[in-house]
């Protein structure tokens, strides 16, 4: 026997079961959530492909059984609310996530926040939906845009701020001490050097918790309903994707179940879009 | 208000600078320059505190304009911590505090109403690691000066050249000022940190560990930067090689378990110790 082996073999022998046995559970556990998400892709991508076509960007929602017909309402819809979404909790999520690392480190009011927003994360997006409803559209009187862009934002702000948080946290002290050392006061420090150093991980943020916010159905149907017809008036009901296909899923003619299919298709690619952009930005940060 | 009154302490702080005569100093073999000239600062009775540990032990000693001062002994002794009250760093961190007097040109800067970040500008502080900003090399540079001066685009452009040359980097960089400071080499991101510092023009440099993190061929170019930049700052130094200190200070300060055990002219220090502990410290005796 070689030197090399001399160990006891029986140990190394029961090393090697014992490595296969985890070995082959892992790998059946991966198949298993492989398969799941490879078949709703693979049904996705087939009855999705099948319904897209330019008409799909270019006519509204049509009557059910009748030729032709697209999505446009809904997608503007759709991307006019994401957007001032967008508009609405990127600032207030990265400002709020700076006070949490830079500013409330230790305090009372920080800790609080801390512990609504981790709540808020992990709020049923249908109670959120309910809560804008019973604030904003029972005392308007009336479904609108812009109150699915608050319970869209309600939703995507807990997101950035606590990635915001977390990834200036990241940042080294030494930077901190070396801005203060050049004289440079607290906010000029948190805004022009932190922020700039946790740049691409706070896009990141940002990006997920669009994504998050692009496919959510359950707060639209409380605000902002939908519309049959093309409008970009906010102050209205608007026609969105998710909304239009939880409704054209469910009805007996082709035609919406058709767009249905498409609609789902874009939603995916788009949240599949602002990930790999999220990646590629993330990096980079890597890298530099 | 606030301002005005801190813009005139600094020009305050300037004028004192300026009456200061130049010195030169060409023994090969650093010497203080003249026993009689000017402290710069002068630290009084300082006692230093983590919480409850008493980190800093009644100091008492005065760093010398235009000299370098070194900062030695084992870890832990309290040389860093000395080094980052003197511009008041450890007051980013609840829980530090300092109580005696530190006089810079006679201002004690220990006093509450002190505005930090002005005594900051004037007193610069270069760490253990580099610290380049996630900015272009010029951005560096002006990010620190844009803080205390309005300077046309063509007198920014003047600055970050002075400083970059100062710091002995403006030939590596001069034909990449817009590219990230991040790029650079760690020597140089170390000079770049040190030409940043230099472009607030300060009254003192504050160099902590600068060399720790870098190869012989980088450490002797701070060294050279060091032995250039004292003819017109006084400068700090706390680090861990003995020959570094020997080479580049005038002064000596020899600390161990928060305590000043022995302060004096470098070349007493090394040559004859008047405490037994410093001579079993520098001849490697030590523990």
């Amino acid at each position: 026997m070689s030197e090399a082996m001399k160990l006891k073999e029986s140990l190394i022998a029961k090393r090697k079961r014992t490595n296969f046995v985890a070995l082959i559970l892992s790998m059946s556990a991966m198949t298993i959530g492989m398969v799941f998400l490879l078949w709703i892709l693979s049904i996705l991508f087939i009855k999705g492909f099948s319904a897209i076509d330019w008409s799909i960007f270019a006519n509204s929602t049509p009557a059910p059984d009748s030729k032709g017909g697209g999505l446009a309402n809904a997608i503007v819809g759709s991307l006019m609310m994401v957007g001032s979404c967008t508009f609405i909790s990127a600032p207030l999520g990265v400002l709020a996530g700076i006070y949490l690392s830079e500013y409330g480190t230790r305090s009372k009011v920080a800790s609080v926040t801390r512990f609504v927003t981790d709540i808020m994360l992990s709020a049923p997006s249908i109670v959120i939906g309910l809560f804008v409803y019973s604030l904003v559209v029972a005392r308007a009187q009336h479904f609108s845009g812009w109150s699915g862009t608050i319970a869209l934002s309600l939703i995507a702000i807990p997101v950035v701020v606590r990635t915001t948080e977390n990834m200036l946290r990241l940042i080294p002290g030494t930077l901190r001490e070396a801005a203060y050392a050049l004289g440079a006061s607290k906010w000029r420090v948190s805004l022009f050097i932190i922020l700039r150093a946790a740049k691409s991980g706070v896009m990141t943020g940002i990006l997920l918790a669009v994504a998050r916010v692009s496919g959510e159905t359950a707060p639209l149907l409380f605000t902002a309903l939908n519309n049959q017809f093309f409008s970009t008036n906010m102050n209205a009901p608007l026609a969105n994707l998710p909304v239009v296909i939880f409704q054209f899923a469910m009805s007996p003619y082709d035609n919406w179940v058709n767009l249905a299919w498409g609609g789902s298709l874009l939603i995916t690619l788009t949240v599949l879009g602002l990930n790999i952009i999220t990646r590629i930005l993330f990096s980079d940060k890597k890298e530099g | 208000m606030k301002n005005s009154d801190s813009k005139k302490t600094k020009t305050e702080a300037k004028k004192k600078m300026a009456q200061a005569k130049p010195m030169t100093n060409n023994a090969a073999i650093p010497k203080p320059s003249s026993s009689n000239s000017k402290n710069a600062l002068e630290i009084r009775n300082l006692n230093f505190y983590y919480g409850s540990f008493h980190a800093l032990k009644n100091i008492n000693f005065s760093i010398k304009e235009k000299e370098v001062t070194a900062f030695i002994g084992p870890s832990g002794c309290g040389k860093s911590t000395l080094l980052r009250t003197l511009n008041r760093m450890y007051d980013l961190y609840p829980g530090q505090k300092a109580t005696g007097e530190i006089n810079f040109y006679g201002e004690n800067i220990l006093n509450p109403k002190q505005d930090l970040n002005l005594l900051r500008s004037r007193i610069g502080m270069v760490f253990q690691k580099p610290t380049p900003f996630p900015m272009s090399i010029y951005e560096n540079i002006a990010f620190g000066v844009r803080l205390y001066e309005k300077l046309s685009k063509a007198e920014m452009d003047e600055r970050v050249e002075w400083a970059l040359k100062k710091a002995a980097i403006w030939d590596e960089t001069k034909n990449k000022l817009n590219q990230s400071g991040l790029s650079l080499s760690g020597g140089q991101q170390q000079r770049l940190c040190i030409a940043r510092v230099i472009a607030n023009q300060p009254s003192i440099l504050l160099l902590d560990e600068p060399t720790s993190a870098l190869d012989p061929i980088s450490t002797g170019k701070i060294e050279e930067l060091i032995y250039d930049l004292k003819k017109e700052y006084t400068i700090a130094i706390v680090t861990h090689n003995m020959q570094q200190a020997a080479r580049t200070s005038e002064y000596t300060a020899y600390m161990y378990l928060g305590e000043l055990v022995e302060f004096g002219q470098t070349n007493e220090i090394f040559i004859k110790p008047k405490r037994q502990e410093t001579e079993d410290y520098i001849t490697g005796r030590f523990g």
